[in-house]
């Protein structure tokens, strides 16, 4: 139990996808202009992202092993991830039209996300097994909401700020996302492990 | 045997997703009423939210549904109400009115005196907030601008005189200003509407005179001279209801602080619908 916290505490903290891993550097820029949105996409990757990283577990060490075709993960997880993203946009505009107001909008954004599939390669890679597996996945898109609505509320408030001419927009965003990832690198210093006694 | 098991498997899985997405869009198809579509087409497209609905998509489904009346868009305007109202089989509506925001206030920097400097957020809500904004005046416009970013069709401009200058042949009628503007002055007003009190203020006329070269002071004077009994005074702020109006002017001439303005006939095209004319004269 105290191992799953520190994954999850170490996956939304210290290795945080956008800000010290840069990866979904993408929907981070685009899709922060609102926190109401921001807050959107974030929810849509924890769903996506946990869905997936379990997924692409389950074809890692059920299909590619078996047949030695560990070279293919890449290319594997790429289609699985896609074929899921559609399942889960159709299935949930049939079910349950309001969740798809809310979230279906995104899904579509995240079906390429690099941060999705970053979670599942890295999963593999550190050898976790299926319920280790799962609490990465939701914690890196837990890191990944945390950073986006963060984000989000400082560039709302520099909506109003006396920004120089040509900083305007994307430089200013730029800028900011920078001094956020290094305010993140103050979490490197945290010895997870130890504090919890592992 | 490696290549064969690799395309068996890449291949395999792909095929099987294919069937399974097909399998799935057939079973999760979800029926849409064919003319919702079409409502989608005939809107503007705009999203602005003037009709209260999430956007044009909103609004068309609330019209496909029945729950909002063809005529909703009021960015459209008759023409739209019109192409709606063929697609759900209704007759056309008709004494479809377009209505325009007007600013009213015309208390420029020639005519309105400040308090203080203001230098903070450059947002009308903001400075209203610092000791009652900066203007001495605390029913005039703020004039930063407000409203002018909220406009999404690029009907608004700020004069050269603070003041925000609406485009009527832009305007759209959306509302996105009036609810941008915190000190309420902006108003929509039926276009055909010729002469308004460019004022707001409901202080006593003696402390209008003192902030303000062209605020109404109440004095009455247009109610007397209006034939139609088209204006009413109330709050010390003279108001007209422009379904009485017959824009014959005579208030107009008889307003001690030039606060009503006709609409600017014969005046350059620029200079129309703005909130104060009077500095286009020249």
């Amino acid at each position: 139990m105290r191992e799953l916290i520190v994954i999850f505490l170490a996956g939304v903290l210290l290795n945080n996808f956008i800000l010290s891993r840069f990866l979904g550097i993408c929907p981070f820029i685009g899709v922060s202009r609102k926190i109401e949105t921001a807050v959107g996409m974030g929810m849509a990757v924890i769903f996506v992202m946990a869905v997936a990283s379990v997924i692409t577990w389950a074809a890692q060490y059920y299909l590619l092993v078996p047949f030695r075709l560990e070279y293919l993960q890449t290319i594997v997880f790429i289609l699985v991830i896609a074929a899921l993203v559609q399942l889960v946009e159709m299935v949930i505009l049939k079910t349950s039209p309001g969740l798809y107001q809310a979230l279906g909008i995104y899904l579509p954004l995240i079906t390429t996300n690099c941060a999705v599939l970053g979670v599942s390669i890295l999963n593999i890679r550190e050898g976790y097994n299926i319920i280790q597996t799962a609490v990465n996945g939701v914690a890196g898109a837990t890191g990944f909401t945390l950073a986006i609505v963060l984000f989000a509320g400082i560039r709302e408030r520099m909506d109003f700020a006396p920004i120089p001419a040509a900083l305007r927009g994307f430089p200013i965003a730029l800028i900011t996302a920078g001094l956020m990832s290094i305010a993140f690198l103050g979490f490197t210093g945290f010895r997870l492990a130890e504090l919890f006694g592992i | 045997m490696v290549y064969v098991s690799a395309m068996l498997v890449l291949g395999g899985l792909g095929a099987l997703f294919g069937v399974a997405l097909a399998l799935a869009a057939k079973k999760f198809a979800v029926e849409q009423d064919p003319r919702f579509e079409k409502i989608v087409e005939v809107l503007p497209g705009a999203n602005c939210g003037g009709c209260g609905y999430p956007g044009c998509s909103g609004l068309a489904e609330a019209i496909s549904k029945g729950s909002a009346p063809v005529d909703a868009c009021p960015v459209g305007g008759a023409a739209v109400a019109a192409k709606v109202a063929t697609i759900m089989g209704q007759e056309p509506v008709k004494g479809y009115v377009r209505k325009v925001a007007r600013v009213m206030c015309g208390g420029d920097r020639a005519n309105a005196s400040t308090r203080f400097l203001y230098s903070g957020l450059n947002d009308c809500k903001a400075a209203g907030l610092v000791a009652g904004g900066p203007k001495a005046c605390t029913y005039g416009c703020l004039g930063l601008g407000s409203c002018v970013r909220a406009c999404p069709f690029d009907a608004m401009r700020m004069g050269d005189n603070g003041l925000p200058i609406v485009d009527e042949e832009k305007c759209t009628g959306c509302g996105k200003c009036v609810a941008a503007c915190p000190r309420n002055l902006i108003v929509l007003v039926p276009d055909s509407s010729k002469v308004n009190v460019y004022c707001k203020s409901e202080a006593r006329g003696a402390q209008v005179r003192k902030v303000c070269k062209v605020g109404c002071i109440g004095c009455g004077l247009c109610v007397k001279v209006c034939p139609n009994s088209a204006i009413v005074l109330e709050n010390n702020l003279a108001s007209i209801l422009p379904e009485k109006c017959d824009a014959c002017g005579r208030c107009v001439e008889k307003c001690p602080t030039k606060c009503i303005i006709m609409k600017g006939e014969g005046a350059s095209s620029g200079c129309q619908g703005q909130a104060a004319p009077r500095a286009c004269a020249g």
